[in-house]
C-alpha cells in the first residue's frame, strides 16, 4: 500500500479494498517501526488520526468524492493545527498547542484527509538541510548519512520512506523544491498568494508560501486544489479564481516551449547533475517541447537579497516570541529584560538567533538603505528577468540544486557555503512566481530534482508539464530501501 | 530674558469602529481583562492582520476636516520594539505614506481672533494593551483587550505659542473628531491622549531650543498645567544657563510636576519598515471626493448656521456649537420648543447653571433636550409663566419627570379662562373696596402705578396661575368700573 | 564591512538575545561573513528601481466593521507561562 498514489488508494477506498482506518494503521505501524532511523517526525498523532479515519470512512460510505478522503497525510510543523503540538522544531515552542488551525491544514482536513502528525524541519523554516532542529538532524532515507535537505526536510523524507502518502511543506528560499530534489519526491512551490499563510508560522512573509509535496505531480494537484484559493483571514492571499488542477493533467506538450537560463548552468553545476537534467530535457523535446536558451542575469544577486530581505521580515517576524503568551520562558528572570534576554536566547538555535541579528542590523538606522532598500530594488530587477523570459517561453528548466545530497555535517562549519547552495532556488521566492521540482534521475546514488518554474498563477500547465514527464519516465517511483525496524 | 514658547502637539484619537484596527474583536471599553482579543490581537504565531474599512473611512473624513491632502498610496509599517504590552514586538503603524497629509485648522483665540495651526500629518495605527501594576506577587499583568484598537495619530507643527492656544488647539480638534463622529472624545478613558513638544526659545531667535515631549497627557486642564510647569522647569534651568535634555516627561497632576520618564529613556532604534503582512492602500478618487461630500457639519459651518438660521448672535452661536453634543441638544430643544432663541436662553442660562453647579457635561444632563423643548412649549402656549417654569426645570433636574407631568401633578397650570380670571378680579375689587376708590379718583398717572398693587394681589389670590397677559385689561376695565 | 564585537552586542540588545562573550565572537565572524556576502549589492546601479516588497504589488483589501469573535480567552491563556485573573504576568515593569 505505501507507495500508491493518491488516485489509487482513493479507489481501493471506494472499492472497499481497504479502510481509511486500516491504511491509517499501516501508516502508524511504519512510522514506529522506521522513522527511529530518519526523525522525520515530531509528533505523531495517533489518536487523531484514527478518529479522521473513520470520520473518512463514513465520508467515503455517504458518497464523498473527495480525492483526498481518508488519506493518510503529514503537516510540516510550522502549519499550526488545533490541539495538535506546534513546534516549529524550537525549543521556543517545544510546548504550544494552538487553539487555532492553519487554513492549509484545515482546508486538507475538510477534504477528509487524516493527520498523522507533524514533520520535522528547519528550525523556523530557516537552513537548508535539516539540521538546525531542537528535535534533531532527519535523515535522507536514499542514505541515511547525508542530509534530507530542509528546510521541509521531515516532510521529504517521510514522503520518500513511504511514512505518509503525501505532505505539506513551506518554501520561503526553496525549502520545499530542494529537500523534494535531494529525497527524489515532487514538491510544488506555488505563487506567492495562491494560498493562504495564515496559521502559518511566518518566517519571511513576502517570501512564504505553502505547498504540496508528493509522489507524483498528480498527487500534488489534488493536495493544491485542495489548499489553494482565497481567504479572507490573508490580506496576501490572492483573490484570483483557482484553476482544476487535475482537468489538464494529460494535455499534450506539443508546442511547449522551454527556456534553459545560462546561468543555472555555470560554474559550480555538479557533472552528474547536469547531466541527469540535459537528459530530462531530451525527455521533453521527445514529448513535443522546443528549448531555447534564455538568460537570468540578475540570478547571482538573488542571495544577497534574499539574505537582507528574508532575515529583515524574520527579525520583525520572530519578536512575538517573548516569554509572554505562550512558548519557551527561562527559569527564574530576575527582572524583564533578564526574561525576554534569556528567553529569546535560549529559546532560539544559533542559526535563528543568527538571521534574527543579520535583519536587526539591516533594518537599523543608517543602514536600511544600503540594506534593505537596495535589496528590494533588487528584487524588482530579478522579477523583471522572469516577467523578460515568460514572454519568450512557457516554462524555465534548470537544476533545483547545484549538487546532490550531501553529507550531514559537510557543511555546518562553512553557513556561507550552504547559503550559496541555494543559488537556483531564491530567485522564485523573490519574484513570487511558481516552481517545482520533479525526480529526473540520480547522481551517485542520490535522486537528482529538476526544476520546472512557470508564470505567475501557472501552476495547472507547472503540473500537466511535469505529469507527463512522469508518464513518460519513471524516476518518480522509485523507492529508497529502509533496513526493517533498524 | 523673554522666551517664546514653541509647542508642537501630537494627539491620539481612538476610533469609534466597532471592531479592531486588524481583527474582528470588539473593542468595547471595560471589559474583562483579556476577553475582547483574538489570535491577532495576541499576537499568536500565524496570526495576520486584515484591515478594517471603516477605520479607513474614518482617517479620510478627519483629513478632509483639517483640509488635508489625502494620501492616495499608503502604507502600514511596522515599529520594532519589545514591550510586554505590545504583543507581536511591532507597533503596526504607518511611516513614510501616511493616510492623512499637511493640513491646517483655524482656532478662534480669547481676544476673539483667530489663529492657523499646522497639521503635519495624521495617519493611522493599532494602540497596545496595557499593564497593570497592581501587586500581583512582585509581578505585571498584561491586559490586550486595547490591543489593535485603531487610533489616529494627529501630528501638529510647532505653530503653538502658549498653554492657551495648545488647549484651545486640542478642544478645536476634540470638537472635530466628534463632530465627525469618528472618536467618542471621552478623555478620562483614554479616548483622546495629548503627547505635548515643548521648547524655549529667546524671543527673536529663529532656531528651535531642545524639545523635552510630555507623554500621555489626558485632560484639558492638565495640558494647561503641564505646559506652565514644564514652561517654568525649562526657564529656570535655561536662565541659571543650564541645559534642556530632550527626554520624554511625564506629568503629575498631584504634585503639579513633570519628570522624567528614565525607563524610556534608552535609545530606541524602531527599525520601521512596510509590513509584508499588510499591502499598500489605494484610494480612489472618487471614494475620496463622496466622503467629502457627504462629510457631517463641522464646528465653524454649524455656527454660521445657528446665526443665520436661528438668528443667533455670534457668541451665542459660538457657545452653542462648542461641541457636538451641546449643538445636538440646542438643536434639538429649538426644534421641540418652535423658539430658537428662547431655547438658547435657557440652555446657556438656567441649563447651564444646573450643570455647572454639578460639573456634568451636557452629555450628561437629567434633563433631555426633549424634555427642555417640552417645558418650554409650555412657556410658549402660556400654560405657565417663566417664573413657574424655573421650578419645573429644578423638578425636572430632580428627576420628576416631564413638564406636563410636573406642571399636572403640582397643579401649576395658568388660568387662562376668562370667567374664572374675572371671578378672582372682582373678589379682590370686593376685598379692597378703599383703593378701589382711591383708584378711582386719580388720575391716570397715578393709575398706572396703582395697578401694579392689584395685580399682586390677583397673582396672590390664583397662587401665581392667573396669565398675567389675560389679568390686565379685564383689572383695567374692572376697576374703571 | 566588519562589526566589531560592541555592535554584535548592540544588535543582540536590539533583539533581546542573550549573549556570553564567546557567543558574541562566533556571531562577530559569522555576521561579518554574511554581510561580505550581502556587500555584492552595491555593485549594482539600482537608481530609478523601486522597491519591491510584495510580488504581485497588489493593494490592500478592507473588512467590514464587524465584530467576528468572541471571548475565547480561556483557550488562549492556556498556553501562557504564567497568568492570574485572567492577565498575563511578567517581571515587574518599573516606568
Amino acid at each position: 500500500m505505501v507507495d500508491q498514489s493518491i488516485t489509487s488508494l482513493a479507489k481501493k477506498l471506494r472499492a472497499k479494498d481497504i479502510s481509511s482506518v486500516e491504511l491509517t494503521q499501516d501508516y502508524l505501524a511504519r512510522i514506529k517501526h522506521l522513522d527511529g532511523q530518519l526523525n522525520s517526525y515530531i509528533t505523531v498523532s495517533d489518536e487523531i488520526a484514527l478518529a479522521q479515519a473513520e470520520a473518512a470512512d463514513k465520508l467515503i460510505a455517504s458518497g464523498s468524492t473527495s480525492a483526498l478522503a481518508g488519506i493518510p497525510i503529514a503537516h510540516k510543523d510550522l502549519f499550526c493545527t488545533d490541539g495538535i503540538l506546534t513546534t516549529c522544531a524550537s525549543k521556543m515552542l517545544h510546548n504550544f498547542i494552538p487553539p487555532y488551525e492553519s487554513t492549509v491544514t484545515g482546508r486538507m482536513q475538510a477534504s477528509g484527509a487524516v493527520t498523522l502528525g507533524k514533520t520535522n524541519m528547519d528550525e523556523f523554516a530557516m537552513g537548508s538541510s535539516n539540521e538546525n532542529s531542537h528535535y534533531g538532524a532527519v535523515k535522507n532515507p536514499w542514505n541515511i548519512d547525508k542530509v534530507p535537505g530542509g528546510s521541509s526536510g521531515g516532510s521529504a523524507a517521510a514522503v520518500a520512506a513511504g511514512l505518509c502518502v503525501a505532505a505539506t511543506g513551506t518554501d520561503t528560499g526553496g525549502s520545499i523544491r530542494q529537500p523534494a530534489s535531494f529525497c527524489g519526491i515532487t514538491g510544488l512551490k506555488p505563487t506567492y498568494g495562491r494560498v493562504s499563510r495564515f496559521g502559518m508560522i511566518a518566517y519571511a512573509s513576502s517570501l512564504d508560501q505553502a505547498g504540496p509535496m508528493a509522489r507524483s505531480a498528480e498527487d500534488c494537484a489534488f493536495i493544491l486544489q485542495s489548499i489553494a484559493g482565497f481567504d479572507t483571514n490573508d490580506s496576501t492571499c490572492s483573490e484570483i479564481a483557482t484553476e482544476d488542477y487535475t482537468a489538464n493533467l494529460d494535455a499534450p506538450l506539443n508546442g511547449l516551449s522551454i527556456g534553459l537560463p545560462k546561468e543555472y548552468f555555470g560554474d559550480g553545476l555538479n557533472n552528474d547533475v547536469a547531466k541527469a537534467i540535459q537528459d530530462a530535457v531530451k525527455e521533453f523535446e521527445k514529448l513535443g517541447a522546443t528549448v531555447k536558451e534564455i538568460s537570468l542575469p540578475n540570478l547571482n544577486l538573488s542571495i544577497p537579497s534574499y539574505y537582507v530581505i528574508a532575515p529583515s521580515e524574520a527579525s520583525s517576524n520572530l519578536s512575538r516570541f517573548d516569554g509572554v503568551r505562550y512558548g519557551y520562558r527561562c527559569e527564574d528572570p530576575k527582572d524583564l529584560m533578564d526574561m525576554y534576554k534569556r528567553s529569546r536566547g535560549e529559546g532560539f538555535g544559533k542559526e535563528v538567533q543568527k538571521r534574527i541579528m543579520v535583519g536587526t542590523y539591516a533594518l537599523s538606522e543608517g543602514y536600511y538603505d544600503a540594506y534593505y532598500l537596495k535589496a528590494q530594488r533588487i528584487r524588482r530587477l530579478i522579477k523583471e528577468d522572469f516577467v523578460k523570459a515568460f514572454e519568450q517561453v512557457d516554462v524555465i528548466m534548470g537544476p533545483v540544486a547545484p549538487t546532490t545530497a550531501f553529507g550531514i555535517g559537510a557543511k555546518t562549519d562553512d553557513p556561507i557555503a550552504m547559503y550559496l547552495e541555494d543559488i537556483y532556488t531564491l530567485s522564485v521566492n523573490l519574484a513570487g512566481v511558481p516552481a517545482m521540482s520533479i525526480p529526473a534521475g540520480f547522481a551517485d546514488g542520490m535522486p537528482v530534482g529538476l526544476q520546472i518554474m512557470g508564470n505567475y498563477f501557472s501552476e495547472a500547465k507547472l503540473l500537466n508539464v511535469a505529469h507527463k514527464f512522469q508518464q513518460a519516465t519513471d524516476w518518480h517511483t522509485k523507492n529508497p530501501s529502509l533496513a526493517e525496524g533498524a | 530674558m523673554n522666551w517664546e514658547v514653541v509647542i508642537g502637539l501630537e494627539i491620539h484619537a481612538q476610533l469609534s469602529t466597532n471592531s479592531k484596527l486588524f481583527s474582528g474583536a470588539a473593542t468595547s471599553f471595560g471589559a474583562e481583562p483579556n476577553t475582547n482579543t483574538t489570535l491577532v490581537d495576541l499576537g499568536m504565531p500565524g496570526a495576520l492582520p486584515v484591515f478594517n474599512k471603516e477605520a479607513l473611512r474614518m482617517a479620510v473624513m478627519f483629513g478632509h476636516a483639517v483640509n488635508a491632502e489625502i494620501g492616495m498610496t499608503s502604507i502600514f509599517a511596522r515599529k520594532n520594539y519589545f514591550y510586554p504590552d505590545l504583543p507581536k514586538g511591532y507597533q503596526t503603524s504607518q511611516m513614510d505614506d501616511p493616510i492623512v497629509g499637511k493640513g491646517h485648522l483655524d482656532i478662534t483665540l480669547d481676544d476673539g481672533t483667530m489663529k492657523r495651526v499646522g497639521i503635519t500629518r495624521a495617519h493611522l495605527e493599532e494602540d497596545a494593551g496595557k499593564s497593570l501594576h497592581e501587586d500581583f506577587h512582585g509581578m505585571t499583568g498584561i491586559d490586550l483587550n486595547r490591543s489593535s484598537t485603531p487610533l489616529l495619530e494627529i501630528v501638529s507643527e510647532p505653530d503653538i505659542r502658549s498653554a492657551k492656544e495648545a488647549v484651545a488647539y486640542v478642544k478645536m480638534i476634540h470638537s472635530i473628531v466628534t463632530y465627525l463622529g469618528i472618536c467618542d472624545g471621552n478623555m478620562a478613558e483614554g479616548n483622546m491622549r495629548c503627547d505635548v513638544n515643548i521648547s524655549l526659545r529667546p524671543n527673536g531667535q529663529e532656531a528651535y531650543g531642545t524639545r523635552t515631549e510630555i507623554k500621555n497627557v489626558n485632560s484639558f486642564r492638565f495640558i494647561e498645567r503641564a505646559i506652565y510647569t514644564e514652561i517654568e522647569r525649562q526657564a529656570d534651568i535655561l536662565e541659571d544657563g543650564g541645559k534642556i535634555t530632550q527626554e520624554t516627561r511625564l506629568y503629575d497632576p498631584d504634585k503639579d510636576e513633570t519628570r522624567s520618564m528614565r525607563s524610556k529613556e534608552e535609545a530606541n532604534d524602531y527599525r520601521y519598515f512596510p509590513c509584508p503582512d499588510l499591502l499598500p492602500i489605494e484610494l480612489t478618487q472618487e471614494y475620496v471626493d463622496q466622503i467629502a461630500a457627504n462629510l457631517p457639519e463641522l464646528p465653524k459651518q454649524k455656527a454660521d448656521r445657528f446665526m443665520s438660521e436661528y438668528k443667533l448672535s455670534e457668541y451665542d452661536a459660538g457657545v452653542l456649537s462648542a461641541t457636538r453634543a451641546m449643538a445636538d441638544y440646542f438643536e434639538e430643544t429649538a426644534n421641540v420648543a418652535g423658539n430658537a432663541k428662547l431655547a438658547a436662553n435657557w440652555v446657556m442660562g438656567e441649563l447651564s447653571k444646573y450643570l455647572n453647579s454639578e460639573s456634568k457635561d451636557i452629555s450628561e444632563s437629567p434633563v433631555s433636550a426633549g424634555h427642555l423643548g417640552g417645558l418650554l412649549v409650555r412657556i410658549e402656549d402660556n400654560t405657565i409663566n417663566g417664573k413657574t417654569a424655573k421650578s419645573v426645570l429644578q423638578a425636572m433636574w430632580d428627576g420628576e419627570g416631564s413638564a406636563d407631568d410636573i406642571i399636572e401633578a403640582k397643579g401649576l397650570k395658568q388660568v387662562t379662562d376668562t370667567g374664572a380670571i374675572e371671578a378672582v378680579i372682582q373678589s379682590v375689587i370686593d376685598a379692597n373696596p378703599a383703593q378701589v376708590e382711591q383708584f378711582r379718583a386719580s388720575d391716570e398717572d397715578k393709575q398706572k402705578k396703582m395697578i401694579g398693587f392689584f395685580m399682586g394681589q390677583v397673582m396672590k389670590a390664583s397662587q401665581g396661575k392667573a396669565n398675567p397677559g389675560m389679568v390686565t385689561p379685564i383689572l383695567n376695565k374692572l376697576l374703571k368700573g | 564591512m566588519s562589526l566589531e564585537k560592541q555592535d554584535v552586542l548592540k544588535i543582540a540588545h536590539l533583539a533581546r538575545l542573550s549573549l556570553d562573550d564567546n557567543d558574541a565572537e562566533q556571531y562577530q565572524n559569522s555576521l561579518t561573513s554574511i554581510l561580505d556576502l550581502v556587500e555584492q549589492m552595491q555593485s549594482v546601479d539600482t537608481n530609478g528601481v523601486e522597491p519591491l516588497s510584495n510580488p504581485l504589488e497588489a493593494k490592500q483589501r478592507l473588512r467590514d466593521d464587524v465584530v467576528t469573535e468572541g471571548n475565547r480567552r480561556n483557550a488562549f491563556l492556556a498556553n501562557a507561562p504564567q497568568t492570574e485573573a485572567g492577565l498575563f504576568l511578567v517581571p515587574q515593569v518599573i516606568e
